[in-house]
């Protein structure tokens, strides 16, 4: 038997062959189609079976009913809602409450993760042992139950509206939430809008000059006070010339609640409390293993050029510690998210709570309900996602890594 | 309950993915030796489980009733506690066989859902439930006044059309559950509590100091309760429609679960149908001829069940009200068994 000598592939087949089909070549590429083929097949199966059941048992199905008047109230509205708008009304109306509760509670979780984690690093024996403590007991006992404690336990516990807790007469603090007074443009408004922009853009301006100073010739060029002067002088100025930019609207105890001002609910500060705290000892300890990744030597080095331990941490330590950082970051930012729904237990008005509860029960459309919040938060999570990889490429782009 | 209510949606697009559209719920009931029954998550006096586990209450003696007259044994049930957002995926996945779950009766429930009410077992009307020290002493003093109110229920919408057409503020808290609600009305974050009136007079029980706590006097809505079976299988809408009636014409009739036995020997006509002595009634129903005697002597007639349930030999004490035969001055009327 003779060997013969096969003649090699053509580089562009090759490629294309382990493009498609992988090791496996043109076979496994088979494979692929039929698989695909199959899940395609069960997909349409499952849907068509379930149109032609729902007609057949005569269960209303698609998504006119989004159309319809919705008729009932909701505690919290970031739009103008009421009763007599639409489902699709109601829909928006809980999504920007989930989305307002969870860009506040990443907020607040990730600056109380960074404080904790710093705090757990710090040689300061005590400062450390509390920081431990913290994590230990937040991370260790279900979420239900501490959004459950910090609405009926702490907020539960403040006194009702008639006995509120009154700060200058205009600030309002009652198991109703926190009544404030509200802002009412005036005349003066747009001048002195306009005023603190310019003061803004300006103290930018100056910050970047300062910095490139510094890279090029070293100089230290203080920013801030000249930056105070423009933010508080500018806008103080046009107020005098243009007059009071607002008035305020003082909440007055009429019958039951008060009347005027803008209310911040406690079913609101009770999840972001809870969220925040909670995510907050989970952040904690991936920012602790982030600085923990960087080499020891690299914080030495910094010390070595002079540089004081909050500087050390701020320039060399955590930008690189964010590379480890990150991925797990986004995690947490994810579940927050996630568990923003938790808030039916508590009566806010979340997207699940109004639109996945309030409307699916109105309407008996499961189906099409569920599939709509569960695509909302998937589209949520995946920007998040995106995000957060655009943000580590800059991080890794800058490092040159 | 996000969960829950999401793997009831699995459920049922899996189920209807699969079944038969014209499913025989009788048979498939007598296949598996039980019926299962959609009740509360613990109402007192509608359906609640006592110290002992056994499920109590007016709507779960409607599940009892059903199981005695297809198996002669009221014990042959199993009772799903459902909460107000998730019982009709329940039973439109097939989950349970019937929905007795103080359900108000409406348009577009009997319509959309793809399920059908089989008569009223108990007719109600929401109210609202207030602090004593407030000192309100009508619903339209309510005015700027905090409502907590549970999610899922014909409640809200009833809630926010009174108060409009009424010019009054309010601002509505939903809670998912009952037990949520009720904590959160006894915290002091809301002035008053909604729900129909039965079920307030049932939540009173459950706070701290009922006393202090007074039903108002208007009765905004009409709230038909009664249970619920799924579209497409007329013999078992047929069975668990006149299990009702049964328990109606039964009082009706004086039959109670004492004289039962006696009644039954009755050489009246009218009687003799009912117990199945002449014609064969019950079998046209698909179950036995003595279905009628079943049902009674398991539950006792509408009036027994009423009484011990919510009544006055129960510690809610509702009068009876519409609730009485339509000849004695209620609404309670059932077609005759003939």
């Amino acid at each position: 038997m003779s060997i013969e000598a096969r003649s090699p592939p053509s580089q562009f087949t090759a490629k294309l062959r382990y493009a498609l089909g992988g090791r496996a070549g043109w076979g496994g590429f088979g494979l692929q189609i039929v698989f695909v083929a199959v899940v395609a097949w069960i997909g349409y199966e499952i849907v068509a079976n379930v149109r032609a059941n729902l007609e057949a048992q005569r269960i209303t199905s698609g998504f006119g009913f989004l159309d319809n008047t919705a008729g009932f109230d909701v505690s919290q509205n970031l739009i103008p809602y009421s009763g007599s708008d639409t489902y699709t009304r109601v829909f928006f109306v809980g999504l920007l409450n989930t989305l307002l509760v969870s860009v506040i509670g990443i907020f607040f979780a990730t600056l109380i993760g960074f404080l904790v984690a710093l705090g757990r690093l710090s040689p300061n024996w005590l400062l450390s042992r509390i920081s431990g403590g913290y994590v230990e007991a937040i991370r260790n006992v279900p979420l239900l139950f501490q959004i459950l404690f910090w609405y009926l336990a702490v907020l539960g516990a403040l006194p009702n509206p008639r006995q509120s807790i009154s700060l200058f007469g205009s600030f309002f603090l009652s198991n109703r939430g926190l009544v404030i007074p509200r802002p009412i443009g005036d005349p003066g408004f747009d001048p002195f809008a306009i005023a603190l922009v310019i003061a803004i853009l300006a103290s930018v301006v100056l910050w970047r000059h300062a910095r490139r100073q510094l890279f090029e010739s070293g100089k230290v060029i203080k920013v801030w006070p000249t930056a105070l002067g423009l933010l508080i002088g500018l806008p103080l100025l046009s107020a005098l010339i243009f007059g009071a930019p607002v008035t305020f609207e003082v909440p007055v105890l009429k019958g039951f609640n008060f009347a005027g001002g803008s209310r911040v609910i406690p079913e609101f500060v009770a999840l972001t409390l809870a969220l925040s705290t909670y995510t907050a000892a989970f952040i904690a300890e991936i920012v602790r293993a982030g600085i923990l990744s960087v080499h020891k030597g690299q914080m030495e080095a910094g010390s070595s050029l002079g540089l004081q331990r909050g500087a050390v941490l701020r320039l060399i330590v955590i930008p690189q510690a964010m590379r480890v950082i990150l991925p797990p970051l986004t995690n947490q930012y994810l579940n927050l998210t996630k568990n923003s729904s938790l808030a039916v237990a508590i009566g806010y008005p979340d997207l699940v709570s109004v639109f996945a509860g309030t409307t699916l029960s109105q309407t008996g459309q499961a189906i099409e309900i569920i599939g709509i919040t569960m695509g909302v938060y998937l589209l949520i999570s995946l920007l998040t996602s995106a995000a957060m990889s655009f943000y580590g490429w800059r991080i890794g782009r800058s490092m040159g890594g | 309950m996000k969960r829950v209510s999401l793997v009831f949606t699995l459920a049922l697009a899996a189920g209807l993915s699969t079944q038969a559209a014209t499913a025989q719920t009788l048979k498939t009931v007598k296949d598996r030796g039980m019926v299962s029954c959609g009740v509360s998550q613990g109402l007192p006096g509608f359906s609640s489980p006592d110290d002992k586990g056994n499920w109590t209450g007016l709507d779960v003696d409607i599940c009892r009733a059903v199981a005695a007259a297809i198996f002669d044994d009221p014990t042959k049930v199993k009772f799903v506690p459902l909460s107000a957002k998730d019982r009709f995926t329940a039973l439109q996945s097939g989950e349970i066989d019937l929905l007795s779950r103080n359900t108000t009766w409406t348009l577009s429930r009997d319509t959309s859902l793809g399920a059908n009410f089989t008569g009223v077992t108990y007719y109600d009307g929401q109210g609202f439930l207030v602090k004593k020290s407030l000192k309100v002493n009508s619903a339209l003093e309510l005015n700027s006044a905090s409502v907590c109110v549970q999610t899922g229920t014909t409640t809200e919408q009833n809630l926010a059309d009174y108060f409009k057409s009424n010019n009054m503020k309010y601002e509505v808290i939903a809670f998912g559950t009952a037990d949520e609600t009720v904590k959160a009305y006894e915290s002091g974050r809301c002035d008053v509590f909604t729900s129909d009136v039965s079920q307030l007079y049932a939540e009173r029980l459950k706070l701290s100091n009922p006393a202090d706590h007074a039903v108002l006097p208007e009765v905004i809505s009409k709230e038909p309760l009664g249970p619920m079976v799924r579209h497409g299988d007329d013999q078992w809408f047929d069975l668990v429609k006149w299990t009702l009636f049964a328990m109606v014409d039964a009082e009706e009739l004086g039959i109670t679960q004492k004289n039962v036995d006696d009644m039954a020997k009755s050489d009246k006509p009218e009687l003799k149908r009912v117990f199945g002595t002449d014609g064969n009634l019950g079998e046209q129903l698909g179950v036995t001829k003595d279905w009628v005697s079943r049902i009674v002597k398991a539950v006792g007639n509408y009036g027994e069940s009423f009484d011990r349930n919510v009544g006055a030999g129960s510690k809610l004490g509702i009068a009876r009200g519409l609730n009485q035969l339509w000849n004695k001055g209620g609404i309670q009327y059932a077609p005759p068994i003939r």
